[in-house]
């Protein structure tokens, strides 16, 4: 079982760890809903540190890139991050992506835990003919999430420059705390916030100062629960549950991050898809009756057994039942009803458009 | 926290008996464990249970559980506030958070439940 540095720290919160990807993580410290909410209202601390950190290197990094990924790099400038994926030659998901551009010959990937070897291998075989090198660090760099409405009051105090100059979706290599990490304003909850990746012997430095600081604001540790409540809520894709190798792009709703002007490994399947139309698509939907839709669950359309949730479960700060599922694209439309079978019985659901929840900006 | 006036099963149900009538819950133990708890799935009542049947279901952000009926009986009365406020469970797994009253149909069963301190040695092991 691997563990992230940080372990220690989260046995003594008293954290709950399951196993995930392999690494145990903690799941919650004291209740999802409460660390949930206070990532909404406050601030939340994740110890993300299983993520991925995959580096490209070389004089074809960018053409690489270009290659490999569905979104358009070419345009990305240094000190800015993109949502991104990795598609098969199916225009099915390998994985989905942050990539970080640190230099005109450097990037740095940020993927899914449960995909780390997988991908490291994926870039490997397809790298063949571009001058580039791969590095996977993923074991020497520590990630902390801090998200939330107060994020950025609460990490300001341990910065010594202004750190409203990083804008969403940017980032910046600074000194903190005496050791250089990358300040980047990104995350997965849907909230504004921060997240900081730096050498993993030096995580606990900064989880104890932002703990510290966080703790006058309200600030809770939060734990994997509430990270996927926090996404599902804010309407964005879990690899493995809501998209993977037998899904394409196009269905899982991510043609906002295929640019059909680049070439690209999978663009001539994606083409072809959107040419002849979609058979399904991965929607959002409500619960009309009473009960909670979970991941797996049965779902019936017209009375037909349909597939089964992607992802499902409480929404703490809507207060709702709600969850994404693949559905015929006939039916993939905001009012349309299909049924959601939990325990036994057919639960009414109802479509309704993403995300869930957005905060006002 | 486990009160010894009432009685107990190894799945982590309470229950109150009063006359012939029986008030049954989840201990603070088993709502520790689930945490969180956003759904509770109360049975009809007039429905007819044996000891050992699914009661009621109940889910939390992270998991689902069934509540068994720790004996056979009636369901007299469910706890309709659970179901505008199924957090009571963890507020107050032995008081507000009740879920069921069931009229008892073999008072002999009683004998075949765990008493405070045996639970204590359960959940304590």
């Amino acid at each position: 079982m691997k563990k992230t540095p940080l372990y220690e720290v989260h046995r003594a919160l008293g954290a709950r760890m399951i196993t995930f990807a392999g690494f145990e993580m903690p799941v919650m410290y004291s209740s999802i809903i409460e660390e949930h909410m206070a990532v909404r209202e406050r601030a939340g601390l994740f110890d993300v540190s299983h993520m991925g950190e995959i580096f490209v290197s070389g004089s074809d990094a960018l053409e690489f890139l270009q290659w490999i990924t569905s979104n358009d790099v070419g345009k990305m400038k240094v000190g800015r991050a993109k949502y991104n994926a990795l598609p098969t030659e199916r225009g099915t998901v390998v994985d989905d992506l942050l990539v970080y551009k640190m230099d005109d010959e450097l990037y740095m990937l940020v993927v899914n835990a449960a995909n780390i070897d997988k991908d490291f291998q994926w870039l490997m075989e397809h790298s063949n003919d571009f001058d580039v090198k791969l590095e996977n660090l993923s074991a020497e760099y520590f990630q902390l999430a801090l998200q939330g409405p107060l994020a950025q009051q609460i990490l300001q105090p341990l910065a010594d420059f202004e750190l409203s100059t990083i804008k969403y979706y940017r980032f910046k290599v600074a000194e903190v705390l005496g050791t250089e990490v990358i300040l980047s304003r990104t995350g997965y909850t849907g909230e504004d916030g921060f997240e900081i990746y730096g050498p993993a012997e030096e995580a606990k430095k900064f989880w104890d100062a932002i703990m510290e600081v966080g703790r006058d604001h309200g600030m809770l540790p939060a734990g994997l629960g509430a990270r996927d409540s926090l996404r599902l809520e804010a309407g964005m894709n879990l690899y493995g549950n809501d998209m993977d190798e037998t899904t394409t792009l196009l269905e899982a709703d991510l043609e906002w991050i295929v640019k059909w002007e680049k070439d690209f490994l999978g663009k001539e399947a994606l083409l072809k898809q959107k040419k002849e139309g979609l058979r399904r698509k991965l929607v959002g939907f409500e619960m009309v009756d009473r009960g909670l839709p979970r991941h797996g669950y049965k779902v019936y359309v017209d009375g037909k057994e349909y597939g089964v949730v992607a992802s499902g479960g409480y929404a703490p700060y809507i207060k709702k039942n709600i969850g994404n599922v693949y559905l015929p694209i006939e039916k993939a439309r905001e009012g349309e009803e299909f049924e959601i079978e939990i325990r036994g019985k057919l639960h009414r659901a109802r479509v309704v458009s993403r995300p869930f929840y957005s905060r006002i900006k | 926290m486990i009160p010894d006036e009432l009685y107990y099963t190894e799945s982590h149900e309470w229950i109150r008996v009063e006359g012939d009538k029986a008030t049954v819950g989840i201990t603070d133990f088993a709502q520790r464990e689930l945490q969180d708890i956003v759904y509770v799935e109360l049975p009809e009542v007039g429905k007819k249970v044996k000891k050992g049947d699914v009661l009621c279901s109940i889910d939390s952000v992270k998991s689902s559980a069934e509540v068994y009926a720790p004996i056979s009986g009636k369901v007299l009365q469910v706890n309709e506030a659970l179901n505008e406020q199924p957090e009571l469970v963890n507020k107050d797994s032995y008081g507000e958070g009740w879920l069921v009253v069931l009229k008892l149909e073999d008072p002999g069963e009683i004998s075949s439940l765990l008493s405070a301190s045996k639970y204590r040695e359960l959940v304590e092991e």
